[in-house]
């Protein structure tokens, strides 16, 4: 059969989660990262990272608003989705996503934009007139207080808020890692590694995509980089890095160390079909290279312009790095027969529902969502004026 | 009031008539009611399938009933049951060489010389698991295993994530390309609840796959179970498979 190494049982050789799969991991990790990176300031009072905690957040809603997407566009029935929340069957790991969603996006995320934005949602409904002012007015639910008595309500809220945030995103991206994990089938999968091992590659992702944001819309607007916020989580990236890379080590020196009865099949994968997307993309360009990068920018006194370029390569190379990463496990674990006696290929579309195409316009339309928020919430002017 | 023999004759045959259209309308009542007396209750079968690989000659009848009986999509790359024919090296027996092509359903071609190592076929199919784990990852239930211990799925509530596919240890799960749910063998349910057995069983020319009744004391399966040496595929699975198979080479997977 074309595309076969081996023996594949016969229902075997078609994949059944395609690119879409992959994606849903990544961007749901991106949610929990960038939420994670804004709770530093919050929680953590980490001062130096404030010029990123408004942008941190609407990065968050930007791609969690898009993370159920490739999920519909991939059901046999998308239709019926909605059953997954009214009749969820108590013992799947999948039923329980509506509700972790939708804990994670009305409970922590929109109420935290919200109590951040209040302010300057209610003087812009008190500027505007018209239908401008009938949307602002309505974004702010009617509340009209400013008072400093209020603000101070909002930011203690807001607090404790991003204080249930914190066990939530780490719940949403080591949920997802569940998904996965508790498959006894797929020895590729099963692991219970894999909830912290997704959980620390999504801080990772999400830590370097607002870093990029940052560095990328400060260039647009030609505004100054604040650079000790771009040191400060370029730090955090390493740091959370090292965790991450210790995590897969361990994860990988056990599987090669054990050897259990999937080990000679996985091995040899790995060698062959997944050999350019988990050594070359993965664990050498995305993940190796970026952590000796800011490795060297952590102990070499290097000038801001070259560090700025640094610090970018670092984290493009990361997330190319951490979507390898999702690409190995969800394609990954498909491509070997669970008889451990051969190997599938994947083979990918390209206009088709869940080809390439589909899959880039997923991956792309956050950043168009990210975009209109910025309009709407800007997080910039304001976030250096109240926090100045 | 004096009876004559007319009025006597009139009432009699009256009445005898009336007695035959009673008793024979009653007949048939009853007659229904005795078809209608064996209704199938699931809490007294328990399922189960005895495949013996020593009987098996790899003709593809099973695989073929089963598709026919099932309307199973013809494509290759669709089996609710399969045959994999097994050939070990004995030099190296811990990597068996398997086959399988499309599914076995026009049988094996001859490909291994006798005398030269061990070659066997080995039917596949849905395990009926007691803890299967695909029923267990559904997100909306439309998986189930049934009173009677049969997994089956509702294609009217499947939503087609295919988590269930992932989940099944032994590949016999797919996603129905017409209905874009998922599918899998049912046991022939349909025939087992009208009181006759799985097509497959139905078609085998030497015997190879039994139903099994296990709630049933008289089935004969009970005894063969007893008398023989018994496997299920992956056991370390832990997903309570329920079928059986006699003479199962170790390396099977």
């Amino acid at each position: 059969m074309p595309g076969v190494d081996g023996f594949m049982y016969p229902n075997e050789v078609e994949l059944q989660w395609s690119v879409l799969i992959v994606l849903y991991p990544f961007i749901t990790g991106l949610v929990a990262g960038a939420f994670i990176l804004a709770s530093l300031e919050r929680v953590f009072n980490v001062q130096a990272v404030k010029p990123t905690y408004r942008l941190a957040l609407l990065t968050a809603l930007a791609f969690l608003l898009v993370a159920p997407l490739p999920l519909q566009m991939h059901l046999g029935h998308p239709e019926r989705s909605f059953e997954m929340m009214f009749t969820p069957h108590t013992t799947s790991a999948m039923a329980m996503f509506g509700f972790v969603y939708l804990w994670y996006l009305m409970v922590v995320l929109l109420v935290e934009i919200w109590l951040e934005y209040r302010r300057e949602l209610v003087l812009a409904a008190r500027r505007s007139t018209g239908l401008k002012r009938l949307f602002y007015r309505t974004v702010t639910l009617g509340s009209d207080n400013i008072s400093p008595a209020s603000l101070r309500i909002d930011d203690r809220v807001g607090r404790i808020v991003t204080i249930i945030g914190i066990p939530s995103a780490f719940l949403l991206h080591g949920y997802v890692g569940f998904i996965f994990g508790s498959i006894k089938a797929n020895p590729w999968w099963s692991t219970p590694m894999m909830p912290i091992v997704f959980l620390f590659s999504a801080i990772v992702s999400g830590i370097a995509l607002v870093l990029l944001l940052y560095v990328v819309t400060s260039w647009i607007r030609r505004a100054p980089l604040d650079i000790v916020c771009v040191d400060t989580v370029a730090k955090y990236l390493f740091y959370a890095f090292l965790v991450d890379f210790a995590l897969e080590m361990i994860d990988l020196i056990h599987r090669i160390y054990e050897a259990d009865e999937s080990f000679r099949a996985l091995d040899f994968m790995v060698k062959t079909r997944l050999f350019t997307s988990q050594i070359v993309l993965q664990i050498v360009l995305g993940t190796l290279v970026p952590l000796l990068v800011l490795a060297g920018t952590q102990v070499v006194r290097l000038r801001d312009r070259l560090r700025i370029r640094l610090y970018v390569t670092a984290g493009v190379l990361t997330l190319i790095g951490i979507l390898a990463m999702r690409w190995n496990v969800v394609i990954g674990g498909q491509l070997f027969s669970k008889s451990f006696l051969g190997y599938t290929s994947y083979k990918m579309g390209f206009a088709t529902r869940e080809g390439l195409l589909p899959a880039v316009l997923v991956l792309l339309l956050p950043l168009g969502i990210l975009t209109v928020l910025v309009k709407v919430l800007p997080p910039w002017t304001s976030s250096e004026a109240t926090h100045s | 009031m004096e009876t004559t023999r007319r009025d006597f004759l009139m009432v009699g045959t009256k009445l005898l008539v009336m007695t035959a259209a009673t008793a024979s309308a009653l007949e048939r009542v009853l007659a229904g009611a005795a078809d209608a007396a064996a209704p199938y209750n699931t809490a007294d079968h328990w399922w189960a399938m005895l495949i013996d690989v020593e009987k098996c000659i790899g003709g593809g009848h099973c695989v073929r009933a089963c598709k026919t009986e099932n309307d199973v999509v013809d494509e290759p790359m669709y089996f609710r049951t399969w045959v994999e024919r097994y050939h070990i090296d004995m030099s190296d027996p811990d990597h068996p060489v398997v086959d399988s092509p499309d599914g076995g359903i026009n049988g094996f071609s001859e490909k291994y010389a006798e005398g030269d190592g061990k070659t066997f076929f080995v039917p596949k199919l849905c395990n009926h698991c007691a803890d299967s784990p695909c029923t267990q990852v559904c997100p909306v239930g439309a998986t189930f295993r049934t009173n009677d211990g049969v997994v089956l799925i509702d294609k009217d509530y499947c939503v087609g994530c295919r988590y269930c596919v992932q989940a099944c240890p032994y590949g016999c799960r797919y996603l129905d390309p017409r209905s874009h749910t998922a599918d899998k063998c049912t046991l022939c349910y349909h025939r087992l609840t009208r009181g006759m057995v799985p097509a497959c069983v139905e078609v085998c020319p030497t015997g190879a796959r039994q139903i099994a009744d296990l709630k049933n004391p008289n089935d004969p399966a009970h005894e063969y179970l007893r008398t023989h040496k018994i496997q299920v595929l992956k056991p370390q699975m832990a997903t309570g498979a329920k079928v059986y198979y006699n003479g199962l080479d170790g390396a099977v997977r």
